[in-house]
């Protein structure tokens, strides 16, 4: 990137945190800070932790151990709905859309923290209760331009195909005005195009709204171009962080993705 | 040809969600609605009153309110006949203690009590999801039941076991009891059944009922998004409940008039609502009103047919007409596993299209 991008301050800052499963470790004291405005790559291989992390940073799982400092707020856990109302949207590895539900409808619901209006006036659907939706509308067709999904406004989300429902997803995280924006593998299962169109809005979003990005993802080319700083984790531990070009020679994340073959394995290998 | 909406444009979000944003079919529902409320009142007699408008409107009250929790939000009950006592013992017990209350304060009034025992029962469903929470709603239907049936200050201790719905008037019409007019009883429980099907009609497209298919749907994306299941859960449960009272109020104030707990409030009823939402369509208040036609309406076109017009015996008619009850309803539900409402939005699809498919 050859413009020198400007950060703010840690939007969020996770310290030491650990996650177990009855026996099973999923994260271990594991640290690292998001920069508000930045794109940050979490990376790893299989069943490193990932997806539990950003589940902590939204608060899904609660960790044993540890401390979330979320726009300099310190808890020991986040709480779903308090994540979600102070600004942290998310977007799920396998599709997770209301299958039932419309484009418009899904990307309606993501702006559902923001509605006030009581169950009588929606009743009533008069006067403020009507206002009101129509304001939220207004904003999500300003989403809808944004990821041009006009021609899908009306259609159900369980009709579209994969690439379209995961652009529907980003709508609906978008539609709640994210200040942090958690997207776990947006370009999973998708084709060249449909890999670089996802790219072009996510750098857009984090350039025309200034949301800051905490995405996950498999595809390495896609991490070092899009991503201001990565993390590695391997086995629930961090074991690496810094700027693409840093993490890629770094000799831990090179063995974690390459392997290293000890020499006694390999000797079990030859014998079998 | 008829059901084209090419050269509809919409200059605003307003028209655009605005309830029925095809001309055509707004003009359907006023023709359907002009007909209902005009010219039926003209020719209803006692007969149509009491054996086909009243339990299919009644009918479709129940419906939508269990529609509105097991097809908008997901959560299976069984308990609409325990929910529908308490709407009739509570519209018996405030309608005899305070006799000068507007009758449809007590109907409304019948609603709230029903939408808050509804939510000690839908606490379960904060834990326990499917099957298991049909089950655990089996309790409020039982236990309901039992309630009404065991003490006798429900029943006024009335020696029969039995409760009455005394004669009351609104604005000095005479609305319940046999001397009422088959007309009146049939508007009141019209506009009732009207503005109730508005009412959820709005619920479901506005905040609350997109919270409410977000737990049917992705009930831990829902959560993550921001959506409480708590109160998601609670609220269609209340809500809920509210239709199922006043549909039971209305069922017992208006069209039996008298009632005995467990014949008139029984299973039969939990499933008999269930069917009709399963079979007019889940998660659609249209689909409420079509299957509470087809279950109310079906037996009775099929004894006419059978005893009139094929000269059966009474006794044999009931017994082919349950029978093919349950046939009609195994072939529709293989036909067309998504309801009556379905099956008009196919329709309306098609015919879009037609004559000319190209």
């Amino acid at each position: 990137m050859d413009v020198q991008r400007k950060f703010g301050d840690p939007i969020l800052e996770v310290n030491d945190i650990s996650l177990s499963f009855g026996g099973v470790t999923a994260l271990e004291n594991v640290s690292f800070d998001v920069l508000e405005g930045e794109v940050r790559a979490i990376i790893g291989p299989n069943g490193a932790g990932k997806s539990s992390m950003l589940n902590v940073i939204n608060g899904f799982y609660h960790p044993q151990q540890g401390m979330i400092t979320y726009k300099g707020e310190t808890r020991k856990q986040m709480r779903p709905h308090h994540a979600a109302s102070r600004g942290i949207a998310r977007t799920f590895q396998n599709i997770a859309l209301f299958k039932g539900m419309s484009t418009l409808d899904n990307i309606m619901t993501g702006r559902n923290t923001k509605m006030k209006k009581n169950l009588f006036w929606q009743a009533l659907h008069v006067g403020p209760a009507k206002q009101e939706e129509l304001e939220h509308r207004e904003y999500v067709e300003h989403v809808i331009d944004f990821l041009e999904i006009q021609a899908i406004r009306k259609t159900p989300v369980g009709r579209l195909p994969y690439g379209m429902q995961k652009r529907v997803e980003l709508g609906r995280a978008l539609a709640a005005e994210p200040e942090l924006l958690l997207l776990d593998e947006p370009m999973a299962g998708m084709n060249l195009e449909e890999k670089e169109d996802m790219c072009r809005f996510v750098l857009d979003v984090n350039d025309q709204f200034g949301t800051t990005i905490a995405l996950i993802e498999h595809d390495m080319g896609v991490v070092m171009d899009i991503s201001d700083r990565v993390v590695v984790l391997d086995y629930g531990k961090k074991i690496a962080d810094g700027t693409p070009d840093e993490v890629r020679s770094n000799q831990d994340v090179i063995e974690a993705y390459l392997g290293v073959v000890q020499d006694d394995e390999l000797a079990a290998s030859q014998n079998n | 040809m008829f059901y084209r909406e090419a050269g509809q444009f919409k200059d605003n979000y307003a028209s655009d969600q605005a309830l029925f944003p095809i001309a055509q079919d707004r003009w359907f529902v006023m023709i359907v609605m002009g007909i209902a409320f005009v010219i039926v009142p003209f020719y209803i007699d006692d007969y149509w009153t009491n054996a086909i408008m009243l339990p299919f409107l009644i009918y479709a009250l129940a419906a939508i309110g269990l529609n509105l929790l097991t097809g908008y939000c997901g959560q299976v009950s069984l308990g609409t006949g325990g929910f529908m006592a308490v709407g009739a013992f509570s519209t018996f017990k405030l309608t005899t203690a305070f006799p000068e209350l507007n009758f449809i304060i007590v109907v409304l009034l019948s609603g709230a009590i029903t939408a808050s025992v509804g939510v000690v029962f839908g606490i379960p469903s904060l834990r326990i999801k499917g099957f298991y929470l049909a089950v655990a709603t089996l309790a409020a239907q039982f236990f309901l039941v039992w309630m009404f049936n065991k003490f006798g200050w429900f029943l006024n201790y009335n020696p029969t076991g039995q409760i009455h719905m005394p004669p009351r008037e609104i604005f000095g019409v005479l609305i319940t009891g046999p001397r009422a007019a088959p007309e009146v009883k049939y508007l009141f429980v019209l506009i009732f059944v009207s503005l109730c099907a508005l009412a959820a009609k709005n619920i479901v497209r506005g905040r609350v009922g997109r919270s409410w298919m977000a737990i049917r749907d992705m009930d831990i994306a829902a959560e993550l998004i921001g959506i409480r299941p708590l109160e998601a859960k609670l609220t269609a449960f209340a809500v809920s409940s509210f239709y199922v009272g006043m549909a039971g109020s209305l069922y017992f104030g208006i069209w039996l008039g008298a009632a005995e707990p467990i014949e008139a409030f029984g299973i039969e009823q939990s499933f008999l609502v269930l069917f009709m939402i399963i079979i007019g369509g889940l998660g659609s208040i249209l689909g409420s009103f079509l299957g509470a036609a087809f279950i109310t309406l079906m037996p009775i076109l099929m004894k006419n047919f059978m005893v009139d017009g094929l000269g059966l015996a009474v006794v044999t008619a009931k017994h082919i007409e349950i029978t093919m009850l349950g046939v009609l309803i195994l072939f529709f539900l293989i036909v067309e596993p998504h309801g009556f409402a379905r099956l008009w939005q196919i329709a309306k699809e098609k015919l879009r299209l037609w004559p000319f498919p190209h």
